[in-house]
Order: C-alpha cells, then sequence, then structure tokens
C-alpha cells in the first residue's frame, strides 16, 4: 500500500529483522525521558540515516506523516489544558508541564510514525505477514491478516462495480444523495464481497491450502545471522541513547 | 491512501503503563486464539477475514470533530462479534490495529497493548455481552436484531472511549488537572454521535446478511427459534 518499489539494502532485508529493529526503536524512543532533548536529536538523525539508505525521499515521508496531525492538535492543546506551574511565553499563560507534554506528544509521536513509514516504504504487505509468521505470530492472527489484505481488494473492486451499477441505471449520486443509497447498499456490498471470498477460499483449499502461504513454510529467504547483525545496529544505538538518556536525567 | 491517525499515538501515555496493558492485551488475545481456534471453520475463515477488512475500510472513514483535539472513528467491535463470534472478533480487530500500526504509523507500536485493550478487548467484550442479553429479551424479528446491533454497536464504542480515559487517568504524560472530567465528557459525547453512525453501519449489515444467510451470523446460532425474515432473493447479479 505505501510500500516504494526501489531496490535497496534496506529493501533487501527480511521482514522479520525489520519488524523486530522497528519496534525495538520505538519502544526506546518511548522509554526516553522528555527532558533529554538530545536523544531526539539523535533518534531523527538514526531515522535519516535509515531513510537515506532506503532511498527513500524526506517529502515523501513528511508528507505521509501527517496521518499525526489530530494527535498533534491534542498536543497544541495541552499547555492550555495542563495544571500546575506556569509560565508565560509571548503574552500567553502556559503551563510548563503542558509544554513538556506536547513536545512528547509531537517527538514520540513522530518518530514512531515515519519509524513504522519506513517500514512500509521498504517491505510489502505479503512479506509483512511473512515476517509475523516467522517471528512465531500464532497462525490465526496471520490467516486473519492474510485474508484481510487479499478481501481488502476484493471490497473496493465489488464497491466499484456496484457503483458503475447505479450510475449506469440513471442515479446521479453527489456526496449528500449518495448518503442514502450507500446506507442501503453496504449490507450488499457485504454480503456480494463475502460470496465472492468464499469462493477464493474454497479455490484456495482446492489447491492444497492449509491456513499458511507456501513461502512461509519452504523457509526461502530467512534471515540469516549477519542479516540480524546488520539490522541490529539501529535498535542498538537507539537503546544505547535511552540508556544513556535515563542516567544522565 | 490519505488517512487520519485516530488511535493512540506514542507519548500519549507512559511507558510503563503502556507495558502493563502490553501484557494485559498480550494475555487476553492468547485466550482468544485459545478459545477461537475451536470456532474458526471452513466457513469462519473467510468471514473473518472479511470482517477484518471491512473493519479496516470502515476506520478509514474518520469523524474529524476537534473538541480539545478528540477525534475518533468508527471501531467494528460489534460487527466482529455479531458475525464470528467475541473470540475471533477481537483478534479481527487485533489484526487491523496492529497493520494499522506497522503499515500506517496509525497509533503508536509502543502503545498496541493500549489500543488493543480499548477497541478490541472492551469494545468487542462490551458488544458481545450486550448482544447475547438483548438477543434473548428482544423479539426474534428482523427488528429486534436490527435493534440489538444497533444499540450494542452505539455502546461498545462509548465503553471503548472511556477506556482511553481511564489509562490517561492512570498514566497520562501531561497532568490535565481537573480536566479529566472533562475529558471523559468530550469523549463520551463524540463517540456517542460516533456511535449512531457505527451502529446504522452494523444494524443494516448484520440485517442484510442474516435475511441472505443467516447460517453467516454466529451470534444467531444456538437461539431455539431462528430470526422470521421474509424471504428476500439472494443478492448476486452480474458477476
Amino acid at each position: 500500500m505505501l510500500y516504494r518499489e526501489t531496490p535497496s539494502p534496506v529493501h533487501r532485508l527480511p521482514p522479520e529483522v525489520k519488524i523486530v529493529a522497528m519496534v525495538v526503536f520505538t519502544v526506546a524512543v518511548v522509554a526516553t525521558p522528555r527532558e533529554a532533548f538530545w536523544a531526539f536529536g539523535a533518534y531523527a538523525l538514526l531515522v535519516a540515516a535509515v531513510a537515506a539508505l532506503a532511498r527513500v525521499g524526506p517529502r515523501w515521508l513528511l508528507s505521509r506523516a501527517l496521518i499525526e496531525l489530530p494527535f498533534v492538535l491534542f498536543a497544541v492543546a495541552l499547555p492550555f489544558l495542563g495544571a500546575g506551574e506556569r509560565v508565560t511565553v509571548a503574552g500567553l499563560h502556559l503551563s510548563v508541564d503542558g509544554l513538556y507534554g506536547s513536545w512528547n506528544i509531537l517527538a514520540k509521536g513522530t518518530l514512531g510514525v515515519l519509524a513504522s513509514l519506513l517500514l512500509a516504504a521498504t517491505t510489502t504487505t505479503r512479506d509483512l505477514i511473512i515476517g509475523l509468521d516467522r517471528l512465531r505470530c500464532p497462525q490465526m492472527l496471520t490467516q486473519i491478516a492474510t485474508f484481510m489484505l487479499r478481501y481488502l481488494d476484493v471490497l473496493v473492486g465489488e464497491a466499484r462495480r456496484m457503483r458503475v451499477a447505479r450510475v449506469s441505471r440513471g442515479d446521479d449520486p453527489r456526496f449528500l444523495w449518495q448518503l442514502r443509497g450507500f446506507a442501503a447498499g453496504v449490507g450488499a456490498l457485504f454480503l456480494r464481497a463475502f460470496e465472492r471470498g468464499e469462493r477464493v477460499y474454497l479455490a484456495m483449499l482446492s489447491r492444497g491450502y492449509t491456513g499458511r502461504m507456501p513461502a512461509t513454510w519452504q523457509g526461502v529467504g530467512a534471515a540469516t545471522s549477519a542479516q540480524w547483525l546488520v539490522a541490529a545496529t539501529v535498535p542498538v544505538v537507539a537503546s544505547a541513547v535511552a540508556a544513556a538518556a535515563v542516567v544522565l536525567t | 491512501m490519505e488517512t487520519l491517525a485516530m488511535h493512540i499515538s506514542n507519548g500519549i501515555i507512559n511507558g510503563p503503563v503502556a507495558a502493563v496493558f502490553a501484557a494485559l492485551a498480550l494475555a487476553a488475545l492468547t485466550v482468544c486464539v485459545l478459545r477461537g481456534r475451536r470456532d474458526l471453520d471452513d466457513r469462519l475463515a473467510p468471514m473473518a477475514g472479511l470482517v477484518a477488512a471491512f473493519i479496516f475500510a470502515v476506520q478509514m472513514l474518520n469523524f474529524p470533530i476537534f473538541t480539545a483535539g478528540v477525534s475518533g472513528h468508527l471501531l467494528g467491535g460489534a460487527l466482529a462479534a455479531m458475525l464470528v463470534g467475541p473470540w475471533v472478533g477481537a483478534l479481527c480487530v487485533a489484526v487491523v490495529l496492529v497493520v494499522q500500526a506497522l503499515v500506517f504509523g496509525d497509533g503508536g507500536v509502543a502503545m498496541l497493548g493500549l489500543n488493543i485493550t480499548n477497541m478490541a478487548l472492551l469494545g468487542t467484550a462490551a458488544a458481545y455481552l450486550l448482544i447475547a442479553v438483548l438477543l434473548r429479551v428482544l423479539p426474534r424479528t428482523s427488528t429486534g436484531l436490527a435493534v440489538t446491533a444497533f444499540v450494542s454497536a452505539l455502546l461498545s464504542v462509548v465503553v471503548a472511549s472511556q477506556g482511553f480515559v481511564v489509562q490517561y487517568w492512570l498514566g497520562g504524560t501531561t497532568d490535565l488537572g481537573g480536566n479529566l472530567a472533562g475529558l471523559s465528557g468530550t469523549m463520551a459525547g463524540v463517540h456517542l454521535l460516533i456511535g449512531i453512525g457505527e451502529g446504522l453501519i452494523t444494524a443494516t449489515t448484520v440485517v442484510t446478511v442474516a435475511k441472505v444467510r443467516p447460517d453467516l451470523v454466529y451470534a444467531l446460532r444456538g437461539l431455539r427459534r431462528p430470526v422470521t425474515t421474509r424471504a428476500v432473493p439472494a443478492v448476486g447479479g452480474v458477476r
């Protein structure tokens, strides 16, 4: 979905290594005390280095990071809502705790979003599920995730066909007028998508599907210890920064 | 695909509380996997996938109501509980949240435990309890089913939103002072509105499915008398 098809060393890493690296990095960021401003600078440098290595441009990253916007608004409101000691900045009466709080949300939230965007840009969703499977994620969860990603396309395609059918029968969907037709169509959309999905599932079963995709049980392309070591550099550096920040503050 | 983040992002709740909820969510999901394995047969497996895909798509419909920065979106817990049962249903919502966190950065990865507790566990559990009670109390008609779906969806959304308030009270990174009641009220108010939308979508979907393929509705299994509905021609048309 957000995958960027460009060859790079980060793209070539097996998915399970990237998932673990991303999760450890995020936990290290969240565990860092908010007063350690330098640590967040170090994390930002790490993210920039990985992005450069993965050939993901800053413009792509930043425009996708706008997903965070509602929480940025929450963060902006905090200095006004927070309790305790207050300072006056440019004529505004702000809570100190609230200011730290909004910095905390902005810094940690942004770094987390950038880390997941880098994972998404360098890993296809199919690989992501293979990676989760190799990390011993229960088969039920990977199975539901596999079907979810496959059926998303079924659902979108079915919705498009129903829309075309309505338009070609003289319906004129505009934004508000569309609402009634949309509401009436949701149930039908669900059923049509299910019946199509059920046929896909039965076809998969009859071709020997037992709950896992072939790529996972064939074990091709699983991470080697060298790849684990290479990918470990980012989370290890991040953990060291976090530990230093905890000790220093 | 442009979306807005609506789940708890990194840094809103402090680390220790997030870790406690992560452990809680992990334990609860393990129970769900163990109990759900019994439910997941040939009919439910594709259904679980479709319910997850549907919830994924529906969660993209956001309600950007910014009152003090609080906003919300549809959750889908009631729909999942209705169609695939509480155990698989909680897993479906959890899968949606995990994929959103990993792929879209929607909701911090370190906050996954909190998000899963609110939306997958609290939301689905509240919905299923309500469904179980209401289906026994209300008449076995499609109206009764619609009311059940609507009410359980509405209340489960409000319950899930209050989960966030409790978590913020336990480990919010900024002390809001006396504003916690305000946060609770705002969250409840916004999610009541969202719950109406969620209730309508859940009710129309469940009633349509129950009319055409009653065998697919998990909540109707094991009821002595099936829901009586008028015969409706199967949905189909050009394939």
